[in-house]
């Protein structure tokens, strides 16, 4: 165990509902998983599945062991897909933002 | 041969060729005169802004004077000009005006209040005025959007959905009115639009948005705003505008929070990796059907959705009005000069959240560009004009449809009539399973609310801990009841399937049901 990194959590779009009702989290992830790997945004999402989503409806967040379809994962204000995806290695204070897609008008 | 026939060939042919010569002769005058009018209109230019128009618009604005301006044959310009010739055409002073301002007297006025700001200007209106922009969907988003265009003075707005107003929409979707209700939207929109601002060219499309259309009704515009509220439209209009060549302004918004995205900024052709990014680039697969909700079932803040059409019309004039990108000539000039082109000349494509409860309100996020693989946008794209025109593409199978749920069987379920024919002596008891805004506004009494979870577990163990159901039966029947009749069932398959065996029952269309069939006072909310 090599101690933890805090990690900004923000929920948005109904997301929140899945979680407490609560749009910002403010987490302490364990800074590397089991084998010792520094922990990467996929780690957090699995972390988040397993210790801060309070609503049994998991597949509206995790779909097929990845983030559902028409969920947005923002690393640090920008799209996760600009710096890795699940693969992006966190630092201390990122902010991690889950933005549900909205369709009505 | 006959002299007679031949001198009468050759007279034949000289008036041929005056004809032809005369003809020349008046098109190279109607030349002169323009290129006379053309140097006039530039000097007035030169003289009423004094260097303060930028050489780019110069030419634009040339040509939107000669565009506009009704100019006379060139008969009438010299009938009666004795001295002959073009230039001595005498002008009304009312032609002269005309001639001199590219905008009519009205449209100065009406548009002076962003005309004076830099942003706009005047290249900047003559722009707006000969756009045509459409707009899909005449909601909440909708509305606003078109309101803002007409009123900034677009030359063209088309407006396309086939849905009627109902009283439901009047809080938010502020182009309608109490006394159009039952109208058609577009009708309804187009009639506020006018008293608005006379000035603008509306064209109605009075249906929904089909993949066999899409492409014919997108090519006749400059830019398009997608302001529906369903994820199969909004892969439509991104494709179809991908495939036309069309920006795209999108939005969404339900409850208290709202989403913006320019696409296909700039239009570059698919497998241009320059061009911006599509809706398919940024969300390849649709959200599964049974996440997506809508306003109707969701809620939604009128100013909320009113926010995002506001800045859907913003983005659009942003885009109208913004400086022509160089073209690939300029591009070339400046790389050969050495010339690296400034990042802020550069789209970055973003995405605006607002969320009206949080601070702060406005949030703006990087996205990616172009997606190497896009069905749509790429060099390996399978969306083609053909097979959407076809009508090949099930935009709906795409994005999946939910289904009304038929969770209990028939002998579980009572009619709201049958319901309100039993026995109120506490033989049996009602559970409400919305939420407890919904229960607040109105509820039967006697009833208990156990909101539903979502989950029959978690309800469950929530229905028995306020003692809504009894772990081990105490006797009485349960009735379950809701808005329309979908989470009854489920909490009632519930309790029948964990608890109550034969003793829950549904009631069937829920608090809908219950006000068509027994209480017509009911809330519809």
């Amino acid at each position: 165990m090599t101690g933890s990194i805090p990690i900004a959590v923000e929920f948005t779009g109904g997301l929140e509902l899945l979680f407490s009702n609560q749009r910002k989290h403010q987490v302490a992830l364990p800074a590397s998983d089991a084998e010792g790997t520094p922990s990467t945004v996929g780690y957090l999402v699995k972390w988040l599945c397993e210790n801060l989503i309070k609503d049994p409806r998991k597949e509206m967040f995790v779909l097929d062991d990845s983030v559902r379809p028409g969920i947005l994962v923002l690393i640090n204000d920008a799209d996760w897909e600009l710096e890795g995806e699940e693969k992006y290695e966190l630092r201390a204070n990122d902010e991690i933002v889950f933005v549900s897609t909205l369709h009505g008008g | 041969m006959d002299p007679t026939f031949s001198a009468d060939a050759q007279v034949q042919r000289l008036r041929q060729h005056i004809a032809a010569t005369e003809s020349q002769l008046t098109a190279l005058k109607l030349q002169l005169q323009q290129a006379e009018q053309a140097a006039e209109i530039a000097s007035y230019l030169n003289g009423a802004y004094q260097g303060g128009l930028a050489a780019d618009w110069r030419d634009e604005i040339c040509g939107a004077l000669q565009y506009d301006t009704p100019r006379p044959l060139p008969e009438d310009t010299w009938q009666d000009g004795e001295s002959g010739g073009p230039t001595s055409a005498k002008w009304t002073t009312d032609h002269v005006s005309q001639q001199r301002w590219p905008l009519q007297s009205e449209e100065y006025k009406r548009y002076g209040r962003q005309m004076i700001m830099p942003e706009i200007g005047l290249h900047g209106q003559l722009r707006l005025r000969s756009a045509k922009v459409l707009v899909v969907g005449v909601g909440g988003l909708g509305c606003p959007a078109a309101a803002y265009l007409a009123g900034a003075g677009v030359g063209t707005l088309g407006l396309m959905d086939g849905d009627t107003v109902e009283v439901s929409n009047l809080h938010r979707q502020i182009a309608h009115s109490s006394a159009r209700v039952g109208s058609m939207k577009v009708d309804s929109a187009v009639e506020y639009l006018r008293s608005l601002n006379d000035c603008v060219n509306y064209e109605s499309h009075p249906h929904h948005l089909t993949p066999e259309k899409a492409i014919s009704t997108f090519e006749q515009y400059d830019l398009v705003l997608d302001c529906t509220d369903h994820p199969t439209s909004r892969y439509l209009i991104s494709d179809a505008c991908v495939l036309t060549g069309k920006p795209l302004v999108s939005a969404s918004a339900l409850k208290t929070e709202g989403q913006l995205i320019v696409l296909n900024n700039p239009a570059r052709p698919p497998g241009d990796a320059s061009g911006g990014p599509c809706y398919r680039c940024i969300f390849p697969k649709p959200p599964p059907a049974e996440t997506v909700l809508s306003c109707g079932d969701g809620g939604i803040l009128g100013p909320v959705v009113g926010v995002m059409g506001v800045l859907q019309a913003l983005e659009a004039i942003k885009l109208l009005t913004a400086k022509l990108p160089p073209t690939d000539l300029d591009w070339a000039m400046d790389l050969a000069a050495d010339e690296v082109p400034a990042p802020a000349e550069l789209v970055r494509p973003t995405m605006l959240m607002f969320s009206a409860y949080s601070t702060p309100q406005f949030r703006s996020v990087r996205l990616r560009s172009r997606r190497a693989a896009c069905a749509v946008c790429s060099t390996e794209a399978t969306i083609t004009r053909q097979n959407l025109t076809s009508g090949s593409l099930d935009y709906v199978a795409f994005c999946g449809v939910t289904t009304p749920i038929k969770a209990l069987a028939t002998t579980a379920q009572v009619t709201a009539t049958q319901f309100s024919q039993l026995p109120t002596d506490g033989s049996n008891v009602l559970v409400d399973v919305r939420d407890e805004t919904q229960y607040a506004i109105c509820a039967l009494r006697g009833s208990v609310n156990v909101p539903w979870t979502g989950n029959a577990d978690t309800w469950l163990e929530e229905a028995i801990r306020v003692g809504a159901v009894a772990e081990l039966g105490d006797g009485r029947d349960r009735y379950f009841v809701c808005r329309l009749g979908n989470d009854s069932q489920l909490a009632a398959k519930a309790v029948m399937d964990n608890v109550l065996e034969g003793r829950a029952k549904d009631i069937k269309g829920g608090f809908r049901a219950w006000r068509e069939e027994v209480d017509p006072s009911w809330p519809d909310y």
